[in-house]
C-alpha cells in the first residue's frame, strides 16, 4: 500500500453524533468484513463538576484507512466524507487543514498514513 | 438511469423508505448495480433532503440484499405454530391458499373478524388499507398499546389546531437553508428525541446539526445525558412521564411573565370564547338564541356590553366591531330567559396553568425550578423558535393533554407557521399516499356501514374524526373475548409484535394460538411469522416502485432490480385486493399511483423522471402563515382546520367527547408517585426505547456491519446504581417487575440517572433457534414482557412505554 504522507482527515468533533455512518461507509466502500473497517468511534462520557457529564464521540482512522486513496485520485472525497451525516469529517492537505486548526474549538487533524 | 459506467455499473437514482433502512424514508441514493445486482449504495448528492449524505443502515444495503437469512419464496407451515417448520410454495398456490382461508372467515364470520395488522412509519400503510378495504374490513391496526406512535400526536394536533406541524428546516424549499424565507431558529426545544438514531417522524435527524451549526441553541428535555443534553443552553432532566407537568410550568412562566404573543391570541385563537360557569362548558350560540346552532360559540363585547355569536362556519364574529373580553365574568341570558355567568377561555386556561407553579412543577418532574424558568424565558424570548419532539410524547396515556400543552407553547409564543418555527406538514401537493391521521386518500371503505364494526372507535373520540384504525389493546382482547364479534384472522406485513411492537408478548402469542389463520409478509423471519400459517417474502425499497408524498418534496421509488421472488408489498397486497373485490377499481398498480399523486399535475412515469418534486408558493403544503392566507381550509378563509376555525387553546372536540378540554398533568399508572406500594420492591425506573444508530427497532440484527456496532442488547446503568448492586460492566443483568424479567448487558454509564434504567428493546437473535420454547431468544431478552398492554390512555391512545418501575439483580444472583 503507497504511503500517502501528506494528506489527512480533520474532525470536528462538537458535532460528531454517533451515527457511525463513517463506519459503515468504509466497509461498503473497501469491503471490509463486519468488526474491521477504516474508520472507528470512540464515545467518550466525561464526567463535570457537579451532576453535569459531556458526552463526546471521535471518529478516528483505524490501520486499516487508506484514505480512500482510489476515490481521491478521481476527484471523490472518501467514502466517510461524502457520507458523514454532520458533515465533520473533512479530507485534504495537511498543511491546509491544519489551517483550519485553532478556527473553532474540539478539532483534530489525523494523519493516519 | 442517470448513468452507465465503463465496466457495466449501472447508477439508478431513487428513493429509501422502510425496507432495507427500515426507516421513514425520504433520502435520495444512487444505487449502483451490476447484473441485478447492488454493488454499492451512495447518498444522492443533488437531493435537497439529505444532500448526499446517507446513514449506517442505507450504506450496508449490500448486506442486505443477498443476506443468507432473507426469505426468498412463500412458505407455508408445515408443523405446528411455532415449531419453525416450513415447506416452499409457489406464489401462485400462496395466493390462492390466502384468498380460500380468508374467504372462507369472510363468509362465516364477516370480513371485520380478519385484522390487518402493520408496523411503524411503513410505506404499505396506504396498500394494507388498499387490501383490508377491497377485502371489506374496517379493522387496519398498528399493533402497539394505545397506538402510541406518531399517530397519537398527529390526532392531538388535528385536535387543536387542525393541522400537524414539524420543525422548519426548510424542507419544503429547494434551496433550503440557502432560500431567504428560511429563517433559522435562535432556539430549538429537543424534546425526548436522541440523534444517533438519525431520522424521526420522517423528518432528517441531522437537520438539526445543521441548524445548530448556524447558531440554533438547544434547549434538550431528557432523562438521558442525550448528545443533545450536552450541548445544550439548558437541560431538563426530567422523570419520564412529567412531561405534561414540564410543559404546563413552560406555560405559567409564559403567562404570568407576559411573554406571549398578544395579537396571535386575540386573532388566531379562541381565547374570547365563553364558557358556562354551571356546567363548565362551552356557551353555544344555540344556548342563547332559539335556531341558533350549536356549532357556533359566543365572546363578551366590551365594548357593546353583550354577547355576540362566533360564526364558525364563517370563521369570524357576527359582529365586526365588537371587542371581544379575555378576561371577566358575565352575565348571559339563555333561551328560557335563565341568567348564567360566564368566563373567557383564556381566563380558564390561566387558571389551569396556574394550577402549576414552578415549586410544584419541579417536585413533579425532579427539575430545578430555576433552570425550568431559564429555559422556558429563552424559548419566548427567541424569534424564532421551534420545538421537535420525539416519540416519548406519544408513550405516555396522558398523551393528549400534553401535546395540548406544548402545541400551546409554539401557538402562544407566535411561532407556528412562521419560518424557522414549527411548521404546518401536509403532504406534498394534497396527495395522500400514507393513511395518516386527519388525512382521507383515493383508498377507503365502499360504504359508511363498513366502518362501523372498527374496533374502538366506539368509544374513542379520535378514532372517529382522525385515526382511522383499530384500537389496538381492545382488539387484542376481544381475539379472547369475541365480542362485540369474534376475531379469526390476522394478516401481519412489516409487522413484529412478538419482539417489539407488542407488549405483553405472552398475551400476543396466547392470541395468536387462537387465530384461524395468519399471514405475515415480511424479509425476513422473525419471532412473529413463527405464528404465521404463510409467510410471504417482501421486496426491499430497491426492488419496488412506489411514490412518497409524506410531507415535501413528492418523490418517486423507484424499481432497480429483483432479488429472487421477493415481491413488493404493493403489488402483493394489489393481487389480493383484486381476488377480494370482485369491482376492484383500479388495473395495476401504475393506474393507482397516477391516480394517487394527480393532485401533483403528474403520471407517476413523470414524477419518476424528475425524481422529486416541490409544491409551488400558494399550495397549501407550501410554508409559510397558512392560517393567514387562507390555505389551510377547504373554504379558502383565513383561519384553522378545527371545529371554531380558531386554534383551540379550550378543545371543542375534548369536550364534545366527555373529556377534559384543557391541557393538564395527569400521572402515568406506573411510578413511584402513583404506585408507592409498587416501588418498595420496584425502586428503578424502568424506561426502555432509546435507539440504536444500527438498527430500526427490531431489525437489522443479521446485518453483520451493523450488527458490529451494537451487538449486544444493553441497559444502561448509573455507575452508583450498577455499585448498589453489585453489577459490573458488561456483565448480564435480570430486570424484572411484576410481570416478568428480561436479561440485558449492562452498560455502566453517566448517561441516565441513578433512579432510572434504560433497557435496549427490540431485540431477538436471528442467530438462534427460531422454534419455541427459544423463539430467537425472545423470551430472554425481549423488555416488553414487563410492560402491560391494556394501560391507555382515556382516549385510547398513548401508553406507558416510557416509564414503568423494575428491580434489577444480576445474572445467577439472588434478590434479597
Amino acid at each position: 500500500m503507497a504511503k500517502n504522507p501528506e494528506y489527512g482527515l480533520l474532525i470536528d468533533y462538537e458535532y460528531c453524533t454517533g451515527c457511525f455512518t463513517c463506519q459503515v461507509a468504509c466497509c461498503q466502500e473497501n469491503g471490509w468484513e463486519a468488526g474491521m473497517s477504516g474508520m472507528a468511534v470512540i464515545e467518550q462520557v466525561q464526567k463535570l463538576p457537579g451532576d453535569k457529564a459531556y458526552l463526546t464521540f471521535l471518529p478516528f482512522p483505524t490501520e486499516l484507512c487508506i484514505l480512500c486513496r482510489h476515490r481521491t485520485e478521481k476527484g471523490l472525497e472518501p467514502a466517510c466524507v461524502k457520507h458523514c451525516m454532520a458533515n465533520v469529517i473533512q479530507w485534504g492537505r495537511l498543511d491546509e487543514l491544519a489551517d483550519q486548526l485553532g478556527k473553532k474549538p474540539r478539532m483534530v487533524l489525523w494523519s493516519p498514513r | 438511469m442517470i448513468e452507465m459506467k465503463n465496466d457495466g455499473v449501472e447508477i439508478v437514482r431513487t428513493t429509501t423508505w422502510s425496507a432495507g433502512p427500515g426507516c421513514h424514508g425520504g433520502c435520495g441514493v444512487l444505487a449502483h448495480i451490476k447484473d441485478n445486482k447492488l454493488v454499492k449504495l451512495e447518498g444522492d448528492p443533488d437531493h435537497p433532503w439529505n444532500q448526499g449524505r446517507l446513514c449506517a443502515r442505507a450504506l450496508a444495503m449490500t448486506q442486505y440484499m443477498e443476506n443468507p437469512k432473507r426469505l426468498r419464496r412463500p412458505i407455508k407451515r408445515v408443523g405446528e405454530r411455532g415449531e419453525d417448520k416450513w415447506e416452499e410454495i409457489s406464489w401462485d398456490e400462496a395466493f390462492d391458499l390466502i384468498e380460500t382461508r380468508m374467504k372462507a372467515i369472510r363468509d362465516e364470520y364477516g370480513p371485520e373478524s380478519m385484522i390487518f395488522s402493520m408496523g411503524t412509519g411503513r410505506d404499505i400503510s396506504a396498500w394494507i388499507c388498499m387490501l383490508a378495504y377491497a377485502y371489506g374490513s374496517p379493522n387496519v391496526m398498528f399493533a402497539l398499546s394505545g397506538i402510541a406512535c406518531y399517530s397519537p400526536r398527529v390526532a392531538a394536533l388535528n385536535t387543536v389546531q387542525g393541522d400537524y406541524c414539524v420543525f422548519d428546516a426548510g424542507q419544503w424549499l429547494p434551496k433550503r437553508y440557502d432560500d431567504p424565507r428560511f429563517k433559522v431558529p435562535e432556539c430549538m426545544i429537543v424534546w425526548g428525541y436522541n440523534i444517533p438514531a438519525t431520522c424521526p417522524d420522517n423528518l432528517f435527524g441531522h437537520w438539526i446539526i445543521d441548524l445548530m451549526k448556524k447558531g440554533t441553541k438547544i434547549i434538550a428535555i431528557d432523562p438521558r445525558l442525550s448528545w443533545f443534553a450536552s450541548r445544550s443552553k439548558h437541560w431538563l432532566r426530567l422523570r419520564p412521564g412529567t412531561d405534561s407537568a414540564l410543559a404546563m410550568g413552560f406555560l405559567n412562566v409564559i403567562l404570568n411573565e407576559k411573554l406571549y404573543d398578544r395579537d396571535f391570541l386575540e386573532k388566531w385563537t379562541d381565547a374570547a370564547h365563553l364558557i358556562r360557569e354551571d356546567t363548565r362548558k362551552l356557551l353555544r350560540e344555540s344556548d342563547i338564541i332559539e335556531q341558533g346552532s350549536k356549532d357556533h360559540f359566543v365572546v363578551w363585547d366590551e365594548k357593546g356590553k353583550q354577547a355576540v355569536v362566533w360564526d364558525s362556519r364563517r370563521v369570524k364574529l357576527k359582529s365586526k366591531d365588537a371587542h371581544p373580553a379575555l378576561s371577566g365574568s358575565f352575565e348571559v341570558v339563555l333561551t328560557d330567559g335563565k341568567k348564567v355567568s360566564c368566563s373567557p377561555v383564556w381566563d380558564a386556561f390561566f387558571q389551569k396553568v396556574n394550577e402549576y407553579s414552578l415549586d410544584k412543577v419541579a417536585h413533579i418532574t425532579g427539575c430545578d425550578e430555576e433552570e425550568i424558568a431559564r429555559a422556558a424565558r429563552f424559548y419566548a424570548k427567541s424569534k424564532p423558535a421551534s420545538i421537535h419532539w420525539g416519540v416519548p410524547i406519544d408513550m405516555t396515556p396522558n398523551i393528549t393533554p400534553l401535546c395540548q400543552a406544548i402545541a400551546a407553547l409554539w401557538a402562544l409564543t407566535g411561532n407556528l407557521d412562521v419560518p424557522g418555527g414549527n411548521v404546518f406538514a401536509r403532504f406534498a401537493f394534497d396527495a395522500v399516499a400514507y393513511a395518516l391521521p386527519g388525512s382521507k386518500g383515493i383508498i377507503k371503505l365502499k360504504t359508511k356501514e363498513q366502518d362501523e364494526t372498527r374496533i374502538g372507535a366506539d368509544r374513542y373520540g379520535p378514532l372517529n374524526r382522525f385515526i382511522w384504525r383499530a384500537q389496538t389493546d381492545v382488539t387484542l382482547d376481544q381475539i379472547f373475548t369475541g365480542k362485540p364479534y369474534p376475531i379469526k384472522g390476522m394478516w401481519m406485513q412489516a409487522c413484529n409484535p412478538m419482539a417489539g411492537l407488542g407488549l405483553d408478548p405472552k398475551k400476543w402469542k396466547d392470541a395468536f394460538k387462537r387465530l384461524d389463520f395468519i399471514v405475515s409478509v415480511d424479509l425476513f423471519h422473525t419471532p412473529s411469522t413463527q405464528y404465521a400459517d404463510v409467510v410471504l417474502p417482501a421486496a426491499t425499497f430497491l426492488e419496488k416502485d412506489g411514490i412518497r408524498s409524506w410531507w415535501v418534496p413528492l418523490q418517486s421509488i423507484n424499481k432497480v432490480l429483483t432479488v429472487d421472488e421477493c415481491k413488493p408489498d404493493v403489488e402483493i397486497n394489489f393481487e389480493l385486493a383484486k381476488r377480494f373485490d370482485p369491482d376492484f377499481e383500479w388495473e395495476n398498480i401504475y393506474e393507482l399511483f397516477d391516480q394517487i399523486i394527480k393532485p401533483s399535475g403528474l403520471t407517476f412515469k413523470e414524477l419518476q423522471e424528475k425524481g422529486w418534486v416541490f409544491p409551488p408558493e400558494g399550495h397549501p403544503s407550501h410554508p409559510y402563515l397558512r392560517h393567514e392566507k387562507g390555505l389551510l381550509r377547504e373554504d379558502g378563509r383565513p383561519g384553522f382546520r378545527t371545529p371554531t376555525g380558531r386554534y383551540e387553546l379550550y378543545s371543542t372536540l375534548r369536550e364534545d367527547w366527555g373529556l377534559e378540554p384543557l391541557p393538564f398533568h395527569e400521572e402515568p399508572p406506573f411510578t413511584p408517585l402513583s404506585r408507592p406500594d409498587l416501588a418498595k420492591d420496584y425502586p428503578l425506573i424502568l424506561s426502555t426505547g432509546r435507539r440504536s444508530p444500527a438498527y430500526f427497532h427490531t431489525e437489522h440484527r443479521s446485518i453483520p456491519w451493523l450488527r458490529a456496532i451494537d451487538p449486544d442488547p444493553i441497559v444502561e446503568i448509573h455507575p452508583d446504581t450498577a455499585n448498589q448492586y453489585g453489577i459490573g460492566n458488561g456483565e448480564w443483568v435480570w430486570i424484572e417487575n411484576w410481570m416478568g424479567r428480561a436479561k440485558l448487558k449492562a452498560k455502566v454509564t453517566l448517561v441516565v440517572p441513578p433512579w432510572m434504567i434504560m433497557a435496549a428493546h427490540g431485540w431477538w437473535f436471528p442467530e438462534r433457534e427460531g422454534a419455541e420454547p427459544s423463539l430467537y431468544g425472545a423470551w430472554e431478552v425481549n423488555i416488553n414482557q414487563l410492560l402491560p398492554m391494556g394501560a391507555q390512555g382515556k382516549d385510547g391512545l398513548g401508553a406507558p412505554i416510557k416509564h414503568s418501575m423494575c428491580r434489577i439483580y444480576k445474572v445467577g444472583g439472588e434478590v434479597k
